[in-house]
């Protein structure tokens, strides 16, 4: 069992990252932390992704150099993922921003009391 | 005529770019640009439906990338209906929103953006780039709930965004799971490699399963995964809540499907039983759950909004059963609910714009008012009921013979009790509509705005919303009137289609459930 997470500990890192993010998602109240949660969540996919391309003693997948080769194409998926998170947090902070212009708070506890008033 | 399938996607892209440049020209033609996009929209997807329901299947490889390796874009009768729908329904609210509104060029850019994601999930066939189409979808559709006034729009918008990105997340994570075990990401191919190299009863495969259908059932909103869909529906405005409501729910239906019977295909159903009554089981949760919370509901929207939860439960239920008569029910009831619950929505919208009635109290003597919009509401309402012979009745009669074929006899049950429960929510809102008397004018505001709610309990959330009940009554035109009943009148006239349309399945069908 030891010896299981010392050699894959980027699965370890995996696991923990996923349920960081969840719980600062769920948890916290506060709505810009939140979203960083919903980061943390999304970065242990990404991470999840790039562990499973990694060959021991691969190399780059470029010509010339000879193999065995790393698989590229998580690595690709990543990239467009990366780019959908961070269009999403653009999206998700401009919705914060929207909110803290009506009500005045980033704290969910307190926007509830606030819209209970509506 | 074999690259309609990529201009499904490329065109509604391009028109929304288009839209966005033309509206700081000129806001008002960017709805002109919106609407000839959406008119060719329907136009391809007609033709290519055309094509595809004998039988035929289209594939279109990405950028000349062979199969495998490249993304492929396959269209058979399945996805070509649904393609279909989603262009027809954009069509039908857009020329609701150029009377109610939002009007601004980013609606129109983010309206398109949503149906390029929506066309992009119905045709691809590759289940990363469905990932990708996944989250276009709920980019727009988070952005369209916001375009709402109020700050209670933002909010639904926020809780969308968060939850909605959890699912999508989840399902990326089954993607990964899949792709390590079967090293390929077409759906053919690794439809192919499961159940031959890799055993169905593989852990991985089995993981991959579940973060697949979880993810996407956050998507489709399936009790107990549904809580942001309320809100989001009822803080948006009327036209997004009646096209959210019917197409990216139903979209997400419809991956599901996609997921079962093309990827991981029935055989994975016989190799893991307990993976099938789970599915089967919480769909139908979903269906019983649903309805409960709709009648507890005393905001008109959003009891329309937790009828869909109910509903989408019984089109999972009919995917994960998958015979062929099941499938058959459940691409027609997604295909009628899309239809019956946008022209409610929009329905809502009108009586809402009329009135100013918002709340099932306030629909109180509004037969003798708005004699039309009424009928439509009571039409579309007995035909979600599934009152034959509108097209609620049929697809319902399908999934339930199927799982009375299927053994599935809790299903037959469950369908029996929803119906009961759905015609308790409806019946309520028709006996205010025609059998309440109707407020005296002067009495009309005063009394809206202290009604007293029709049921003690509310959901979770539980606000009221009566600061942002519009105060304008009569914005609502003939065109808008003639638009709702002409919905009204097809979901009844879908009814007496839908056999003949099941018959267009019937060439598709046994190949996708080939053992």
């Amino acid at each position: 069992m030891i010896d299981l997470l010392l050699t894959r500990y980027n699965y370890v890192a995996v696991v923990l990252l996923l349920g960081v993010g969840t719980y600062m998602l769920i948890e916290n109240a506060n709505l810009v932390k939140k979203v960083i949660g919903m980061n943390v969540f999304q970065t242990g996919i990404f991470l999840f992704f790039i562990t499973a391309a990694y060959a021991e003693g691969a190399g780059p997948p470029l010509v010339g150099h000879g193999g065995p080769y790393v698989s590229p194409l998580p690595h690709v998926l990543i990239l467009t993922a990366i780019v959908v998170g961070v269009s999403l947090t653009a999206v998700a902070l401009a919705l914060v921003v929207r909110i803290y212009a009506e009500y005045g708070t980033l704290d969910e506890d307190v926007l509830r009391e606030v819209r209970a008033d509506e | 005529m074999s690259d309609v399938p990529a201009l499904l996607v490329a065109l509604p892209i391009l028109a929304s770019v288009l839209a966005l440049l033309v509206g700081q020209w000129r806001p008002r033609a960017a709805w002109a640009v919106a609407f000839l996009g959406t008119a060719v929209q329907v136009g391809a997807a007609g033709l290519l439906a055309a094509r595809v329901l004998g039988g035929e299947t289209v594939r279109y490889a990405v950028g000349d990338f062979a199969a495998p390796y490249g993304i492929e874009l396959v269209v058979d009768g399945l996805s070509a209906s649904v393609a279909l729908l989603v262009a027809v329904v954009a069509f039908g609210v857009l020329l609701y929103s150029r009377v109610a509104g939002p009007r601004e060029p980013a609606f129109h850019a983010q309206y398109l953006l949503l149906v390029a994601g929506l066309s992009g999930m119905s045709v691809t066939g590759d289940v990363f780039n469905l990932y990708v189409f996944l989250e276009i979808t709920g980019l727009a559709a988070y952005a369209l709930v916001a375009s709402g006034e109020s700050g209670r729009a933002a909010v639904g918008a926020l809780k969308y965004l968060l939850i909605g990105t959890v699912g999508a997340s989840l399902y990326l994570l089954g993607v990964g799971y899949a792709f390590i075990v079967t090293g390929t990401l077409n759906m053919a191919d690794m439809a192919g490699t499961l159940g031959s190299e890799i055993a169905y009863t593989h852990p991985a495969v089995l993981t991959a399963f579940a973060l697949v259908v979880t993810g996407l059932a956050v998507k489709s909103a399936v009790f107990p995964l549904h809580t942001w869909q309320p809100e989001a529906y009822a803080s948006a405005p009327d036209g997004v809540s009646a096209f959210i409501s019917a197409l990216v729910s139903t979209v997400s239906a419809y991956a599901i499907a996609r997921v079962i019977v093309s990827v991981f295909t029935v055989e994975f159903f016989r190799a893991n039983p307990v993976a099938q009554d789970l599915v089967v089981g919480i769909a139908g949760l979903s269906v019983v759950a649903g309805s409960v919370l709709a009648v507890t509901q005393t905001e008109v929207k959003r009891m329309l909004a937790y009828s869909s939860v109910s509903q989408f439960g019984l089109v999972v239920a009919a995917f994960a059963i998958a015979t062929e008569r099941a499938v058959t029910g459940g691409t027609v009831h997604l295909i009628g609910h899309a239809v019956m619950k946008g022209g409610l929505f929009l329905a809502a919208g009108a009586v809402a714009a009329a009135t100013g009635a918002r709340y099932v109290s306030e629909y109180r003597g509004l037969a003798s008012r708005r004699p039309f919009l009424a009928g439509a509401v009571a039409v579309l309402a007995l035909a979600m009921v599934g009152v034959p012979p509108a097209v609620g009745f049929v697809g319902k009669w399908y999934i339930a013979l199927a799982a009375v074929e299927a053994g599935w006899w809790f299903i037959a049950a469950v369908i029996l009790s929803s119906t009961l429960l759905t015609l308790a929510y409806f019946a309520r809102l028709v006996e205010r509509m025609y059998f309440a008397s109707a407020p005296t004018a002067a009495a009309g505001t005063a009394d809206a705005v202290g009604a007293t709610p029709d049921a003690a309990v509310a959901d979770g959330s539980g606000e009221t919303a009566e600061a942002e009940r519009p105060g304008t009554p009569d914005r609502v035109t003939p065109g808008v009137v003639a638009l709702v009943v002409a919905v009204a009148v097809l979901s009844v006239a879908l009814g007496f289609a839908a056999t003949d349309f099941a018959q267009l399945l019937r060439p598709t069908l046994p190949e996708l459930l080939a053992p």
